[in-house]
């Protein structure tokens, strides 16, 4: 594939694409003068071909799920059913604005009704808000949402949520953005929480916990009655990281684990697209008890009409998240996506997504990879170390993930969780076929034995890509951030 | 079943291979005291021909009304290439560059994108995105209280002409960490810039000035910044950017220019869609770029010395940083940036200029008709593509008659603004015809005569 030129490469002074605007200039005279820019901006000039051209070669040159198996672990990135974006897209609801009348909205609250009482059966919980945009902002509102329960009660002295060392970036993150002091805890040698740490670890002073189950580590927390036990009992509350929702769905629920709170990742276990880096969509579900803090708006029924809810009639709720509901177009695909699913389609995604994973860890360890907790089952994903073969030829997990790109294959996570070493975090999704997964161990086996042999070669992949190996130490240091109308400095 | 291509006979390959009896075995480390049956409450699994049925019917029920609300979404036309190219499934179905060789297309987009937005607020730097206008703005705030060395407070000023909706998302972002929004007052629609000798610099880390103002008007941006600056304080724009073909570049204004630009990216390319997915844009001045949230590409060398792009800066950034770093954000919204740079790029600066200008344009001849009705009158001005009307009764039994005729009257203010007594917010897009304002007049026409 041949390199594209940036855009403003293509730019031609007095070019355009002249369809998509007035044809004439309108009269400006009701504005001030000083009011007005003096330069025009700096965009491309280009005509209608060359975008279209242009952003065509662009997409060529990703990965997707469209085109490669991408693996790439606590990211569920399964099959994306065009059926969901095409419904989504139909002229009545994208045409609709978000502060028109309910009465020309009931289709579609109707959808986002029944999608909520959806999430509330595969939680197990009672009240659920639509409107976080992202997992990172549904771990904000369930955070959040546990603060103003702790305020609630005049329970002011709880600083500190507790965080295992294995959580995503986000969830401590998120803990410092809501106001709390972040704990971490240890994670044991099977994989589990150290409880022995977290009882040391919770006091007056606990907020609550932020835990993913199963973990980021692959693995179902066995004790998690005992752990939520323990920070019940301590005042606190949990929240339910639903990164990785898909490997329980239909098999137990967050509610009956003893968590109060829980976010799903819609863009993940029901497949709304990740389109590049978003939209996500990172639903919030909670118990009796923090339902009422829950962010507006909320669909509601009233008299067989739906109706959003807002902090006029729920005051207990954090109030809002978005400008208007979040990304209602993202709800719409999950709710096509599960009403396609149904009862038996969504527990069929969990024990399909457990079977390819299990299956992969199998065989992998047959060839001689090591795994970072041979003694478990998988989840939905699982770990595998590289720490061995590092060792032994050089190469890194990093090697291995470029290796995988000139075989045809996304890479799985690399180096997360951190507490595992040259790792792989493997999340082959339900929507993989047994011949796919088995062309992946082949290449995974045959970069293993590349490595043996002339380790040089692997770390010079990727060979096939639009562009070798990156500098991003340049990339940090000397910031290129914006076309300033010229290449590169330094290229060749 | 839908999705999942197993057969049979690859089940029992795999369980085999396994070593497991069944699917329900591999989840034995589930205690049995947690383990379910199934979720019976979701009922059997539609067809795609059942789905389409179901949701055509609801889009349908929902009509197309005429719609003249715009109160930070609006109704442009995009053109068919935009969401044609944005839906590719290379683009749909990719995910975070992470793996900047595999993603060069995504890189390169974000890229372009970044430069776009740079140019259009007049500074130096963007990032990927935020989730929409409102939380870009808490993020610019926070990154300001961040960024500003010469104060320590942990306030930010801002005005009554400032989105409600991005002030309420704001103060629950803000409070969490203790930051607090002190707000001007207006004076006929817009800041008042009389409110400003009570107040001295030390006392915020930033004014933020929203332009044009929610209410439409347009504020002494250049007067507000050097004020703000001379207090020490850092500015913060908050722009509609397709205006911004027309109206002033936020890093123009005044004599040194704001630092942070953010807002509502919708404009561009977005459609309505009840109000999401859209995205947040946010930009500043190169000093301030290790305080920006959310992910940032840059354009570096291969091993080869030609060009490509990655992810960059990654150390303010959650997955590194982890409870120390600028912001939670981890997924933004890239499909939508996706649609916004090809829509930037077909319709170039002369072509948004020109959407801006009949945007303006058409509310005006909106102003005109409506105005020439009794007891309708213009509350304040100069606007651009939004104005005030007042009325001389409630304005919601108006807009219930409106609806009911197929037309969204604007966007009532009684609750956001009682100062303002009877008022509504109205906006005219390029995509509202002549003979749509005339409709529009001709039914308020009707409803004013009926219930005088």
């Amino acid at each position: 594939m041949l390199p594209e030129p940036v855009i403003f490469e293509h730019s031609r002074p007095g070019r355009r694409a002249p369809s998509h605007a007035p044809a004439a200039m309108a009269d400006l005279a009701g504005l001030p003068a000083a009011a007005l820019r003096r330069s025009p901006p700096p965009l491309p000039e280009v005509s209608e071909l060359q975008v279209v051209r242009h952003y065509t070669r662009l997409s060529q040159l990703n990965f997707s799920i469209d085109t490669h198996f991408y693996p790439l672990g606590s990211c569920t990135m399964k099959y994306n059913p065009r059926a969901a974006n095409r419904l989504a897209m139909l002229p009545g609801f994208l045409g609709r604005h978000p502060l028109g009348p309910e009465e020309h909205g009931q289709g579609f609250l109707a959808c986002l009704y029944e999608l909520q009482e959806m999430l509330k059966g595969v939680t197990g919980m009672t009240g659920v808000s639509l409107t976080p945009m992202a997992g990172a902002q549904g771990e904000y509102a369930g955070v959040a949402m546990i603060r103003a329960w702790h305020e609630a009660r005049g329970d002011t002295a709880r600083r500190v949520i507790i965080v295992p060392d294995a959580a995503h970036g986000t969830n401590p993150a998120t803990a410092t953005m809501c106001g709390y002091e972040v704990r971490e805890i240890p994670t044991d040698a099977r994989g589990d929480v150290d409880l022995e740490a977290l009882r040391a670890a919770v006091g007056p002073d606990t907020a609550g916990i932020m835990l993913t189950n199963p973990s980021t580590l692959g693995v179902f927390e066995r004790r998690i009655g005992e752990l939520a036990a323990i920070v019940h009992g301590a005042g606190g509350l949990l929240y339910y990281d639903g990164a990785n929702l898909n490997a329980i769905l239909g098999r137990a629920l967050p509610a009956t684990m003893g968590f109060d709170v829980v976010h799903i990742n819609l863009h993940k276990t029901f497949s709304t697209p990740h389109g590049g880096g978003g939209p996500g969509a990172g639903v919030v579900a909670a118990n009796a008890r923090l339902e009422p803090h829950l962010p507006v708006p909320i669909v509601g029924l009233r008299d067989g009409r739906y109706a959003w809810l807002t902090r006029q009639e729920r005051p207990a709720s954090i109030g809002r998240l978005s400008a208007f509901m979040g990304n209602a177009g993202i709800l719409l695909r999950a709710y096509v996506y599960m009403r396609m699913l149904g009862a038996e389609g969504m527990r069929r995604v969990s024990g399909h997504a457990t079977l390819n994973a299990n299956y992969l860890m199998v065989r992998l360890r047959g060839a001689g990879f090591d795994l970072a907790f041979p003694q478990r089952r998988a989840s939905h994903e699982f770990i595998v170390t590289l720490k061995g073969i590092a060792r032994e030829t050089g190469v890194t997990a990093m090697d291995f993930a470029k290796a995988l790109l000139d075989r045809g294959f996304h890479a799985p996570t690399t180096y997360f969780p951190l507490l595992v070493p040259e790792c792989l975090l493997i999340e082959p999704t339900e929507t993989e076929s047994r011949e796919e997964l088995d062309r992946f161990i082949d290449a995974l086996v045959d970069i293993r034995d590349l490595a043996r042999r002339n380790a040089a070669e692997v770390k010079e992949a990727p060979r096939t890509m639009p562009v070798r190996r990156l500098d991003d130490v340049r990339a940090a240091r000397e910031p290129d951030l914006t076309w300033q109308g010229r290449p590169h400095p330094a290229a060749r | 079943m839908p999705f999942i291509p197993h057969t049979e006979e690859d089940v029992a390959g795999m369980l085999a291979v396994i070593g497991a009896g069944s699917i329900d075995e591999l989840f034995d480390e589930i205690p049995a005291s947690l383990a379910i049956a199934g979720l019976p409450a979701m009922g059997a699994g539609l067809s795609e021909a059942q789905i389409t049925r179901l949701m055509l019917d609801r889009a349908a029920a929902d009509g197309r009304p005429l719609c003249f609300i715009g109160a930070g979404a609006y109704d442009h036309y995009i053109p068919a290439a935009v969401w044609e190219l944005a839906t590719r499934g290379e683009f749909y179905s990719a995910y975070t560059p992470y793996q900047a060789e595999a993603s060069q297309g995504t890189l390169q987009l974000i890229y372009e994108f970044q430069s776009m937005m740079a140019g259009l607020t007049g500074l130096d730097v963007a990032n990927a995105s935020m989730y929409d206008g409102a939380t870009a703005f808490a993020e610019a705030c926070l990154m300001a209280v961040r960024a500003n060395r010469k104060s320590r407070s942990r306030r930010v000023l801002t005005t009554r002409a400032l989105s409600p909706v991005f002030r309420a998302v704001a103060c629950g972002m803000l409070a969490g960490q203790g930051i607090e929004l002190v707000e001007l007052p207006l004076a006929a629609g817009r800041t008042d810039t009389g409110a400003l000798a009570g107040l001295s610099g030390g006392d915020f880390a930033a004014l933020a000035i929203q332009q044009p103002g929610f209410l439409g008007t347009l504020e002494a941006v250049d007067e507000l910044t050097d004020w703000a600056h001379a207090q020490g304080m850092l500015v913060i724009g908050v722009c509609n950017p397709l205006l911004l073909a027309l109206l002033e570049a936020p890093g123009s204004w005044g004599s040194a220019g704001a630092d942070i630009a953010c807002g509502e990216g919708q404009p561009l390319g977005i459609p309505l869609s009840s109000g999401g997915p859209y995205f947040g844009y946010l930009t500043c001045r190169q000093a301030l770029v290790r305080q920006m949230p959310g992910r940032i590409v840059g354009r570096t060398l291969d091993v080869d010395g030609r060009p490509g792009f990655t992810l960059t800066l990654q150390a303010r950034e959650q997955h590194i940083r982890r409870s120390r770093a600028t912001s939670n954000i981890c997924t933004n919204q890239g499909l939508m940036v996706t649609a916004a740079t090809i829509f930037m790029s077909l319709l170039g600066a002369e072509g948004l200029r020109r959407v801006a200008a009949q945007c303006h344009a058409n509310t005006r001849s909106l102003v005109q008709a409506l105005t020439a009705l009794p007891g309708v009158s213009l509350a304040f001005g100069p606007y651009c593509h939004e104005a005030v009307l007042r009325f001389d009764r409630p304005v919601a039994p108006l807009l219930a008659g409106l609806s009911a005729a197929g037309i969204l009257g604007g966007h009532d203010l009684s609750a956001d603004y009682p100062e303002l007594g009877h008022a509504l917010l109205v906006c005219a897009t390029e995509t509202r015809s002549a003979d749509d304002i005339q409709a529009y007049a001709r039914t308020l026409a009707s409803l004013l005569a009926h219930r005088a």
